[in-house]
């Protein structure tokens, strides 16, 4: 996608800027990469809704003028989707964290991708509770510290892209801050899709992941995103040994099936009005 | 008023045929007993009225979508049962705190835990106050009568709208499940009460100013105004806010919203109250078994009357103070070991002796039960 | 004047004792302009499990609900009749199934019983044993008369699943006949 220029400031509430977010932390960039994808589509701001639960991404909602909602952890989509189905007009977009998305709210993660209802995920992964002080989440890698894995985490993680194939999403793509402009295309992608998307996004927290898993700088931690990321085209020519440790990014499910608020106006509501 | 029809149905349906013609337009809900009726008539009502229903993966899910749909508009409802009314009360906080309006229902069941799911109980009376964390505003309806239930949750959605607060609706598996004639009204024949709002919503960027009743007017989403909406402390613009006045007067709002208002909240029913020296105070199904004893008890020169609150938080300290000061007794009956009997004895000051009529085994509290405390 | 009424219905989880209380329940409260409230207890099976329903109709409004001393119980097997015989009203009346239930001695002084083949009836009869309950409520208003034939005509057609009506009009015929034949 040709970058053009955008006028963040037309999207933010540049009032309530300076941001939280620790200095050299990702998240501001998918924020921004969020931007640009509402800005190539020209979506109406009046019309769109962003909604979050709980964590550092979380606090996007404040700072991004749309109809914005922030609510308890891991509930976002819950509240997203009693939202859809109220005002199917709305373009409804969820900001969560790996934590927020799959860990407490896992069970309307995998719901909201089997009803196919029309909202766009993005998570914002960056491997760790950054919120509350860098515990170890379902992404964190084995072996990886963390404040509640003083000795190293030993859960496997989840892949949080082929968990929402599995349940159903009908767009499903992974990018990462390091290009950062692939996660434009992909959202904007997302948000095109009459369905439910999961849009990854790798990012990073160098003040508590970054600080216990030697990646101290946020160049460095931009640097592992460079070096772990493999494109989906030449993942499918390595070996199982070779896709050890890697992040594959690209688009993994892109496809058209009938969108649930469209089916309950036609079937639900067609029926009990004896339409059809 | 114009009988739309009139149909023999249980409390459970008739809160769906009452939330209808109150304007409710969105429920979620997830099954459990003894409150799956209420989904089910609303899966069933809600589209042919244009509405919205939806079975969510859980019951948090559930509450979480119904504050949503408010936010976007609707008139909401969720319904659920001990178990299930644990699980929402995260949520419910974030109504209260967001200033959502919002009917939940709870078809009481035995507790705790899974108790009894098919056996009526009045268990959950303190935590339809205190449930959830937080000094939080709340409103508590628990009518007795089937026909009330119908008249009481339109009730329930005009002071979830006209304050901005969640309303808990509590019934138990007796009234929920009992059926009876239920005259049903339509929409037009009601007041109703409609959220308030500012006049022209487009570019309103202070969500939480309030009207002469402290209610926030506040748009829903899509009418234009981007605003914000958050469980944080927040300040007039809807944005978190860490100076401590103006999160002081936030509390403070939340709770005067509903204290100061109480005159608009409260119902109560007397029944041969006058010159009574013993008074039933009892609430839910178990004041139609304190209705007999004091009918029976009555016609036998007893002097004994009933004081029901149909609002029972906030509680009507007022006029439970005036109707019972002159009691020699108060009698308290309720399908649990003794919690609104706590707000009866902290309102009468222990001026008389406050006798509790305790059941947990899954049997109702009869009218013998009642007449002999009253008698004792 | 009716002041108060009391019935109760009970068997086993299926036998539609349920539903029988509330076509009751309707007919007095919707077709006969009574006063009527029907509550019910039953376990967590779906078939099977003890089933038991109450309806009070009156003249004037219903206070309490449920029934203390009932002046009517239809009993479909032992463990109902065993459980839910001991609070019926002295001079009360009382339908078993004669094939399912035994009354002792002492109960056929106390209360005015009838014994109707009622799950046989539905099954050799009619053919269908899902109409035991119309079966019954027929027997109880030709018995009791405590709703109108009509207004009880009314209240099944409106309850039973379309398609049905014409075998459950042959059923609410036969619990008529079963009555009169020991009446």
């Amino acid at each position: 996608m040709a970058r053009k220029e955008t006028d963040y400031s037309k999207y933010l509430r540049l009032e309530y800027i300076p941001h939280i977010w620790c200095p050299g932390c990702g998240h501001g960039s998918i924020m921004k990469s969020i931007i640009r994808a509402v800005d190539a589509l020209g979506l109406d701001k009046d019309k769109t809704a962003l909604v979050s639960g709980i964590g550092c991404s979380s606090r996007i909602v404040g700072y991004m003028d749309f109809n914005t909602l922030h609510t308890t952890h891991g509930r976002a989509l819950a509240f997203a989707t009693g939202i859809k189905m109220a005002r199917p007009e709305l373009n409804v977009i969820v900001a969560s964290g790996d934590g927020d998305a799959t860990a407490i709210g896992g069970n309307h993660f995998i719901h909201a991708c089997r009803r196919n209802i029309d909202i766009t995920l993005v998570v914002f992964n960056n491997f760790i509770y950054g919120m509350t002080g860098g515990q170890y989440s379902p992404t964190t890698p084995i072996g990886s510290y963390a404040s509640t894995s003083p000795y190293g985490n030993i859960d496997p993680s989840f892949n949080i892209c082929r968990l929402a194939e599995a349940a159903g999403a009908t767009y499903v793509a992974r990018a990462n801050v390091y290009s950062i402009a692939q996660a434009d295309n992909f959202i904007k992608k997302g948000i095109q899709n009459k369905g439910f998307s999961v849009i990854e996004v790798i990012t990073h927290c160098p003040t508590y992941y970054g600080r216990k898993n030697k990646l101290k700088t946020p160049a460095d931690n931009l640097r592992w995103q460079k070096d772990v990321s493999v494109s989906i085209q030449k993942a499918k020519k390595m070996s199982e040994d070779e896709l050890k440790g890697k992040i594959i990014t690209g688009e993994f499910v892109n496809k058209t099936e009938k969108e649930y608020t469209q089916k309950y106006e036609e079937f639900v509501i067609g029926k009990a009005q004896g339409k059809i | 008023m114009k009988v739309k029809e009139s149909k023999f149905i249980s409390g459970n349906e008739a809160i769906a045929y009452g939330a209808i013609a109150a304007g409710c337009r969105f429920f979620a809900g997830y099954p459990i007993s003894p409150s799956s009726e209420i989904a089910e008539n609303m899966s069933f009502l809600l589209p042919k009225y244009g509405g919205k229903f939806i079975q969510m993966e859980d019951e948090i899910a559930s509450i979480g979508a119904a504050i949503g749909a408010s936010i976007a508009g609707r008139k909401s409802m969720t319904a659920t049962s001990g178990p299930g009314f644990s699980l929402k009360q995260e949520n419910l906080g974030l109504a209260c705190m967001a200033e959502i309006p919002l009917v939940v229902v709870n078809v009481m069941r035995g507790g705790p835990s899974t108790g009894a799911p098919t056996s009526p109980a009045q268990a959950d009376i303190l935590q339809s106050r205190w449930g959830t964390h937080g000094d939080h505003p709340i409103i508590v309806i628990a009518p007795t009568m089937v026909q009330e239930i119908f008249f009481e949750i339109v009730r329930a959605f005009n002071l979830a709208e006209r304050f901005r607060n969640p309303v808990v609706f509590l019934i138990d598996e007796i009234n929920g499940h009992m059926r009876a004639k239920v005259d049903i009204y339509d929409e037009s024949e009601l007041e109703l009460w409609n959220r308030p709002k500012p006049e022209n919503p487009k570019g309103w960027k202070t969500p939480y100013k309030r009207n002469e009743e402290l209610v926030p007017l506040m748009p829903d989403f899509g009418e234009g105004a981007r605003f914000n909406i958050t469980g944080l402390d927040h300040s007039e613009t809807g944005f978190p806010t860490g100076d401590p006045k103006v999160r002081q007067q936030l509390h403070y709002f939340l709770r005067d919203k509903i204290e100061k208002n109480k005159d608009k909240i409260l119902k109560n029913e007397y029944m041969e109250v006058e010159d009574a020296e013993i008074i039933v105070v009892a609430y839910g199904s178990t004041a139609r078994s304190a209705m007999r004893a004091v009918e029976v008890l009555g016609e036998k020169g007893v002097k004994v009357g009933l004081f029901r609150p149909i609002t029972i938080f906030p509680v009507p300290e007022e006029d439970m103070y005036r109707v019972c000061k002159n009691a020699k007794k108060i009698v308290v009956p309720e399908m649990n070991l003794g919690q609104y009997i706590l707000e009866v004895e902290r309102v009468m000051k222990k001026q008389m002796p406050i006798v509790g009529v305790n059941r947990t085994d899954g049997e109702p509290i009869t009218p013998e039960q009642i007449m002999e405390a009253i008698k004792d | 004047m009716i002041e108060r009424y009391e019935i109760r219905f009970a068997g086993s989880g299926g036998q539609g004792i349920i539903t029988a209380g509330i076509i009751l329940g309707e007919a007095a409260a919707i077709y006969d302009g009574k006063f009527a409230v029907q509550t019910q207890s039953y376990g967590p099976e779906a078939r099977g499990g003890a089933s038991k329903s109450e309806v009070i109709i009156a003249d004037v409004p219903i206070s309490y609900p449920k029934a203390t001393h009932p002046d009517l119980l239809v009993a479909l097997n032992q463990e109902s009749f065993d459980k839910y015989s001991k609070d019926v009203k002295e001079g009360g009346t009382v339908v078993v199934d004669s094939d399912y239930v035994k009354v002792p001695e002492e109960f056929e002084k106390k209360f005015k019983i009838y014994h109707l083949p009622i799950i046989e009836t539905a099954r050799n009869e009619v053919g269908k044993t899902f109409v035991v309950n119309i079966i019954f409520l027929g027997a109880v208003q030709e018995i009791t008369k405590i709703v109108s034939h009509d207004g009880l005509k009314n209240a099944i057609l409106n309850r039973v699943p379309k398609g049905t009506e014409d075998l459950n009009m042959k059923a609410f015929e036969f619990g008529i006949k079963l009555a009169k034949e020991v009446m």
